[in-house]
């Protein structure tokens, strides 16, 4: 490879070992071209530089290319092999550290940009899909429009956490606001994205026309049920209520992306497969979030009655420990009694 | 010799004209070379504000000043772009803090402990006011990352005044009354907050679109109410 350079580099070799090693701690880290260069440098070793590729490609071979290296020019080029090495890891480390803040940085600004034309709504528009993912459209021959927009979705999200935020304080317990916080937030993201992701891979597999944009927001726009459900029976705490908002406003929202989901799915087995698992998670879901916090406050409500009975088991417990104390007091009492009677 | 004459007499007709020429492109009527002194001369008197050189104490008090402003700003929300135009995140920061420390409940080992933690109130706070940027920008608005953070937090004040007056009340201890006078206090204070963030950040939105960006900042004071409407020291 650096045969035909060698003649050149040959007659400034005398001069070039220093700036050799001098750039070689510069470019450690460097691409493929400035490899090239170094080779040129230094092409009066060029068995070294065949060393220096197969460092690059195979570190655990360092060694025996060094001693190679030692080989041929004695000491001076294995302490620049390893200062080379140095040089190069400390680079590359820094190098990967600049490149993963910087594409950090670039990424958000670039995802910004690209999640763009997702935010592009006028409040009519989301008005009338809000009300559109209420009504169930029986058209199964032709596939229904999918709006891919995230707005709509990422708000409804929001509003659900905001709502079972407000559900978990109205209840007459305390809670612990910064975890069931925490638990809102995750449970209706993960709910959405997870769900999301999941149906989505079921469709692909039943072959159904969907991509995940709209998957996300067919399912964000479903939760527009649930945000009016739970909001009602969070103030208004009637069971017999819950159950028919649960069947039909539930029911609905869940019945339009069934339908949307049968218009674009072929064949019984796969739109029976996709619709009954969609149709299940979704109204389980809404049943998990009305009960789920029920007994997460029922369960705070036997911790907040515990104070009252573990006194009763903690007097027993108790009576060892501070009689213990005094048994030991009466023994020492008495030994020290022992010792002194003699005297 | 006549000819030398008219000559010499050309020659001198004609020199005036190229010294006439000459005098017109270096004139100083037309300065060519441009005077760089005058704008300096407008610096100069910006170097007196220099803040190099000026006591420490004048320094805070300046900007404490500029934060007071702007308090007076969000009490008094008019269309104005003070917020917007030289923002600065201590106002955000000090609300921030002292409605977190006043929401703090007791200590964490304690069961009956309700409040919500320091870190907690926090992170709802900065993580709210940064969704709702983000959310604003993909919207298409025209205002910068920390313009937002600035407007939205020093609209907290409204509320952090709430939490200090349901503080006092509940001083008094609990009641029917006592929770009507602070839900009466809250969602005034909720209104105001909302309407002051939105009339400094309605300008930077398209018109059609305003809704659709006031809606999370209206979400984001409710929740932050309702803690504070919620709060109950034990």
């Amino acid at each position: 490879m650096a045969s035909p350079v060698a003649p050149a580099g040959g007659t400034r070799n005398g001069a070039s070992p220093e700036w050799g090693g001098f750039e070689e701690n510069i470019q450690g880290g460097g691409s493929a071209v400035i490899d090239m260069e170094n080779m040129d440098d230094t092409s009066g070793s060029s068995f070294e530089d065949m060393g220096e590729l197969h460092q690059r490609l195979r570190e655990e071979e360092v060694d025996a290319d060094a001693a190679a290296a030692e080989e041929e020019d004695g000491e001076f080029l294995g302490m620049k092999g390893f200062k080379g090495q140095l040089s190069r890891q400390v680079a590359d480390q820094m190098w990967q550290a600049g490149k993963r803040q910087a594409s950090k940085a670039f990424s958000l600004y670039a995802n910004i940009d690209i999640l763009r034309p997702y935010f592009d709504v006028e409040p009519a528009q989301v008005r009338s899909r809000l009300l559109e993912s209420m009504i169930p459209v029986k058209m199964v021959n032709f596939p229904q429009k999918i709006a891919g927009e995230l707005y709509g979705p990422l708000m409804l999200v929001f509003t659900l956490v905001a709502i079972l935020l407000h559900g978990m304080k109205t209840s007459d317990t305390i809670i612990r606001e910064g975890t069931l916080m925490g638990t809102a937030i995750g449970t209706c993201f993960g709910y959405w994205l997870g769900v999301s992701s999941f149906i989505y891979f079921l469709a692909y597999l039943c072959n159904s026309q969907i991509t995940m944009l709209q998957m996300l927001a067919l399912l964000g726009y479903g939760l527009f049920g649930h945000c009016i459900v739970l909001f009602v029976t969070y103030n208004i705490h009637l069971h017999a209520l819950f159950y028919l908002f649960w069947l039909l406003v539930g029911g609905l929202s869940t019945l339009r992306m069934v339908a949307v989901l049968v218009s674009r799915t072929v064949g019984p087995t796969q739109r029976l497969l996709l619709c009954g698992t969609l149709a299940t998670l979704h109204m389980l879901f809404l049943l998990y979030l009305h009960f789920a916090y029920h007994k997460v406050v029922e369960g705070i409500l036997d911790t907040l009655e515990g104070p009252n009975i573990p006194p009763i088991q903690r007097v027993p417990r108790d009576i060892p420990v501070a009689g213990l104390p005094i048994a030991v007091l009466n023994a020492t009492a008495k030994v020290v009694a022992l010792t002194l009677q003699p005297h | 010799m006549a000819e030398a004459d008219e000559r010499t007499v050309g020659e001198t007709a004609t020199k005036p004209g190229f010294l006439g020429l000459s005098d017109v492109s270096i004139s100083e009527d037309i300065p060519v070379e441009g005077e760089i002194t005058v704008p300096m001369a407008s610096h100069s008197q910006d170097e007196d504000y220099s803040t190099l050189d000026e006591p420490v104490k004048e320094t805070i008090i300046r900007d404490l000043k500029a934060v007071g402003k702007k308090f007076v700003h969000v009490m008094y929300p008019k269309k104005s772009n003070a917020l917007l135009r030289d923002w600065d995140l201590w106002g955000p920061l000090v609300l921030c803090v002292s409605l977190a420390l006043m929401l703090q409940g007791g200590s964490a080992d304690s069961k009956e402990d309700g409040g919500p933690q320091f870190a907690e109130v926090f992170v709802i706070i900065w993580f709210g006011a940064v969704v709702i940027t983000l959310n604003s920008k993909l919207l298409g608005g025209t205002i910068s990352f920390f313009q937002s953070l600035c407007v939205l937090g020093y609209c907290v004040l409204p509320l952090t005044v709430a939490m200090l007056v349901c503080r006092l009340v509940l001083l008094a201890g609990m009641g029917p009354i006592n929770f009507l006078i602070r839900l009466i206090v809250v969602i005034a204070m909720f209104v105001w907050s909302t309407l002051a963030s939105t009339a400094f950040l309605a300008d930077s939105q398209p018109p059609n679109r305003k809704a659709l960006a006031v809606y999370p900042i209206f979400l984001f004071y409710f929740v932050i109410s309702w803690m504070i409407l919620t709060f109950t020291p034990h």
